[in-house]
C-alpha cells in the first residue's frame, strides 16, 4: 500500500522513515540484552528477518519454565515499548514458524513440530518470497503439503533451499545459533528480587558478584587481564562497563576501587534487574602465598597505581622505553606496556641526546668544507656559531628498507655551552643538494 | 635585640613549622657531590618533597621549554639517583615529545626503572603526578609541567609529605611554586680543548631557592659548574672556565 493509500483511510497516520540499518542495531543490542536470559543469544541473520534467537537449552527453569521465561520476556520487551511474538520449540525454524500466529501454547511440546507446522503457510518456512510464490503457483499453500513432495524433485525444481528449510525445522538438519558475543569461560551472574537503583547497592552487589569470580578464578589459577559489567535494566534495555588490568589481577578489592570510578556511568534507569561480570581476558595467576614481607605489598601498590592510571588514560599512554636492534636513532626505542620484560639489549654506546624530536627540524647550516661539521646554523630564527663538533657518525637505514639517504650526524656546541645533534641528508656535490636538520639536544 | 643565638632560634623554629626540618623529612637521597649535598640542609635532595629544576639564565626564551636539554639532562640525573638510591621504579610524565631513552640511560637514568605516561591534557598531569605521590612503590615522580598554581603545589607538597616520595617539576613555564628547592639549569661551554671536539656535559646550576636557606644578593643560594662524568655516571665539578687565549707555546709551535 502507498503512503497516500494509507493516509486515504486513516488520515492521523505517524510515518517514519525505514531505518534498516537502525533496526539492525536495535536488535544487536537486544540480542546483548538477551544474554541475560542465555548466553547463546543472536540477533536473525536472515537478511528478511527481524528477531531474535535464544538458545535457552538449559536455562528455562531459572525463570520457572518455558512459559515463563516467554511471559518474562514479552514483559520486559512490552515495558521497553516494543510489540514482539515469541515461540519455543525444538527447532529454530519451528520456533519461528509457531511465533508468529501459533494458536494455544507458544510453546511447542517435544517433537511436536510436525503436525503443529503442517497446517501453516509457507512463508512460516523462512522462504524468499519469489519461492513462495511459485510454490502456490504449484499448489502447494500450507508446510504440510510439502511433506509428501518427492526431495528429488524439490531439489531439481528450487534448489537447495526449500528441503533445507524444512528439514531445519522439522530438526531433520542441525541450525545452530551462533551467539552474538562468545560466552566467556568465566562469569558471574545475579538476578535481584527487586530491580536495585540506589549506587550503594549497586556496588555492593558488584563486590559480591567479583568475590565470587575471584573464587573460580582463582580455583583455576587464572587472573583477570579485562573485566565487563553489565546491568540489565528493567525496561530492556543494558548498561556495560569494562575496565583492564596492567597485569592479571583476582583481588577484589583492586577491582572494585578500579571500578569505582566508572560505576555511576552504570546508570540504572528505572532499576537493574540482573547484573553479570564477565571476564573478557584471562590470563594465568599461580595462587599467592601471603603474609610473607613487604615486597608483595609494595608491587601490588605498583600495579594498583599502573592499572588507575591506565584505566584513565588509556593503557596506550603508559609505557616503558626498551631497545631495540637498530642504528637508526628513532627506530632504536620501541615503547613496550609497562609489565612486559624488557629485552636483553644494551643501549647505544656512542653519545645520544637527551630529546630526539619525533621529526628533524630543517635548519639553514653553513658548511664551507663538505664532510664536514658546519660552522654556523640558524634553528628556531636563532643563529648558532659552532665553536665545537665531534666527527661525524654516518647512519644508514637498513639495507631492506632503504628508503632514505644515509645521514652524517654532527654532535656541536654552540658558542653559549648549548649542544645539538644535527645531521646531512645526502652528499655534497650529488643531486638532490645536501639539506641539513637538527634532530636532537644534549644536556 | 636581635642576637644571632636569637636569629638562629627564631630560624630554626620557622623550619620546624614549614615541617621541611633535617628531622622533619623522611630522609634524603645524596646527589654524590658533596659540595652540592653540603648546600643542602639535608644532605641531599630531601625525600617527600617537591623539588623544582627551571631553566635558568637567558636559555629560557619563548619555544626554547622542552628543546632545552640541559635542565632535562639536570632532572635526569636527580631521579636516577633517587630511582637508585630507592630501587623503586620511577615515574616521568610529559605531554609533548618523550625524552630519548639512550640519553637518559647515559646519565644514570635506567629506563628498565621508569614509566613514561603521557596525559592528554594538562589537568591530567597534576592528577597523574599526584596519584604517583600517593603511591609508596615509587622512588620519585618527575612531572614536565608548565604552569602550577599555588593551590596545586600545595596539594601535591601534601600528597609527598604523606608518602614520603619525591617530585621534581621540570618547569618549562614561569616559576612559581611552593617548591622546598628550586634549580636553574643551563648549559655551559665544555671544557678542555675545541680542536677534540665536544667535552663533557657541562652545566651551570644555580640553587635558586632552597627552604631553611638564605640566598645571597644575587638572589640564589649558591652556584656551581657541574660536569657529568660518562664512566664513573656521576657528578663532578668542572674546573675553572678555560682561557680561550691560546697559550704561547702552542702558538710558536703552530707557526
Amino acid at each position: 500500500m502507498s503512503v497516500a493509500d494509507a493516509l486515504a483511510v486513516r488520515p492521523g497516520l505517524a510515518l517514519a522513515a525505514d531505518d534498516e540499518a537502525a533496526d539492525r542495531a536495535l536488535l544487536d543490542r537486544l540480542a546483548d540484552w538477551c544474554s541475560r536470559y542465555t548466553p547463546w543469544a543472536a540477533a536473525d541473520p536472515w537478511p528478511h528477518g527481524f528477531g531474535l534467537w535464544l538458545d535457552v537449552s538449559g536455562c528455562a527453569h531459572l525463570f520457572g519454565g518455558e512459559e515463563a521465561l516467554l511471559r518474562h520476556l514479552g514483559g520486559r520487551l512490552r515495558r521497553g515499548g516494543l510489540s514482539a511474538r515469541a515461540a519455543v520449540a525444538d527447532t529454530p525454524g519451528a520456533a519461528w514458524a509457531w511465533a508468529p500466529g501459533g494458536s494455544g501454547s507458544p510453546c511447542l511440546p517435544p517433537r511436536g513440530q510436525r503436525d503443529a507446522l503442517a497446517p501453516l503457510p509457507m512463508a512460516a518456512l523462512r522462504l524468499e518470497p519469489a519461492t513462495v510464490a511459485t510454490l502456490h503457483g504449484l499448489g502447494l499453500r500450507c508446510v504440510g503439503d510439502l511433506y509428501g513432495v518427492p526431495r528429488a524433485g524439490l531439489a531439481a525444481r528450487f534448489g537447495r533451499g526449500v528441503a533445507q528449510r524444512l528439514d531445519q525445522a522439522l530438526g531433520h538438519e542441525t541450525e545452530p545459533i551462533s551467539p552474538r558475543r562468545p560466552p566467556p569461560d568465566h562469569g558471574v551472574h545475579a538476578a535481584f528480587a527487586e530491580p536495585i537503583a540506589r549506587p550503594e547497592d549497586i556496588a555492593e552487589a558488584v563486590r559480591r558478584l567479583l568475590e565470587r569470580l575471584s573464587g573460580q578464578l582463582e580455583a583455576d589459577g587464572l587472573g583477570l587481564r579485562r573485566l565487563e559489567v553489565t546491568a540489565f535494566r528493567v525496561d530492556a534495555t543494558w548498561r556495560a562497563i569494562a575496565i583492564g588490568t596492567s597485569r592479571p589481577v583476582r583481588a577484589p578489592a583492586h577491582l572494585l576501587r578500579l571500578l569505582a570510578e566508572d560505576l555511576p556511568a552504570l546508570d540504572p534507569g528505572f532499576g537493574i534487574e540482573a547484573m553479570r561480570l564477565a571476564a573478557l581476558e584471562v590470563a594465568p595467576l599461580p595462587p599467592e602465598q601471603t603474609g610473607l614481607g613487604a615486597g608483595t605489598a609494595r608491587s601490588d601498590d605498583f600495579a594498583r597505581l599502573l592499572d588507575s592510571l591506565g584505566n584513565r588514560l588509556g593503557f596506550d599512554r603508559i609505557m616503558r622505553l626498551a631497545p631495540q636492534q637498530s642504528h637508526v636513532p628513532e627506530r632504536a626505542v620501541v615503547p613496550l606496556p609497562p609489565a612486559a620484560p624488557m629485552p636483553a639489549l644494551a643501549w647505544p654506546q656512542r653519545r645520544r641526546p637527551v630529546r630526539l624530536f619525533s621529526r628533524p627540524e630543517p635548519v639553514e647550516a653553513m658548511a664551507p668544507v663538505p664532510d664536514s661539521p658546519p660552522v654556523m646554523f640558524r634553528w628556531r630564527n636563532r643563529t648558532h656559531r659552532v665553536v665545537r663538533a665531534d666527527a661525524a657518525e654516518r647512519i644508514a637505514d637498513e639495507w631492506w628498507r632503504r628508503t632514505a639517504p644515509e645521514r652524517d650526524y654532527y654532535v656541536v656546541e654552540d658558542d653559549s655551552g648549548r649542544r645539538f645533534w644535527l645531521f646531512r641528508e645526502g652528499l655534497y656535490g650529488a643531486d638532490p643538494p645536501p639539506r641539513w636538520y637538527l634532530h636532537g639536544v644534549f644536556p | 635585640m636581635s642576637s644571632p643565638a636569637e636569629l638562629s632560634r627564631l630560624r630554626a623554629r620557622i623550619v620546624a613549622l614549614e615541617g621541611v626540618g633535617a628531622d622533619a623529612v623522611p630522609g634524603a637521597v645524596a646527589l654524590g657531590l658533596p659540595e652540592l649535598d653540603a648546600a643542602l640542609p639535608w644532605g641531599g635532595l630531601a625525600l617527600g618533597c617537591l623539588h623544582e629544576v627551571t631553566v635558568a639564565g637567558s636559555g629560557s626564551g619563548p619555544g626554547s621549554g622542552p628543546a632545552d636539554g640541559a635542565a632535562t639532562a639536570f632532572s635526569a640525573v636527580l631521579l636516577g639517583r633517587l630511582a637508585a638510591g630507592a630501587g623503586k621504579p620511577a615515574l616521568w610524565i610529559s605531554r609533548g615529545d618523550m625524552p630519548y631513552a639512550p640519553g637518559l640511560a647515559a646519565l644514570g637514568l635506567s629506563p628498565e626503572r621508569l614509566v613514561m605516561v603521557q596525559p592528554h591534557r594538562a589537568a591530567q598531569c597534576l592528577w597523574v603526578l599526584e596519584e604517583g605521590l600517593r603511591c609508596r612503590a615509587l622512588a620519585g615522580v618527575l612531572a614536565e609541567v608548565r604552569d602550577v598554581d599555588l593551590t596545586a603545589a600545595r596539594r601535591l607538597q601534601l600528597a609527598a609529605r604523606a608518602s614520603g616520595v619525591p617530585a621534581v617539576l621540570l618547569n618549562h613555564g614561569p616559576s612559581g611554586g611552593t617548591a622546598v628547592t628550586r634549580w636553574g639549569v643551563e648549559s655551559s661551554p665544555s671544557r678542555g680543548d675545541p680542536a677534540l671536539g665536544v667535552g663533557r656535559w657541562c652545566w651551570h646550576v644555580e640553587l635558586l631557592r632552597c627552604r631553611g636557606r638564605g640566598v645571597d644578593d644575587q638572589g640564589r643560594v649558591a652556584a656551581w659548574e657541574v660536569e657529568w662524568d660518562e664512566q664513573a655516571r656521576g657528578l663532578r665539578l668542572a674546573a675553572p672556565a678555560a682561557d680561550r687565549a691560546i697559550a704561547p707555546g702552542r702558538l710558536r709551535a703552530a707557526g
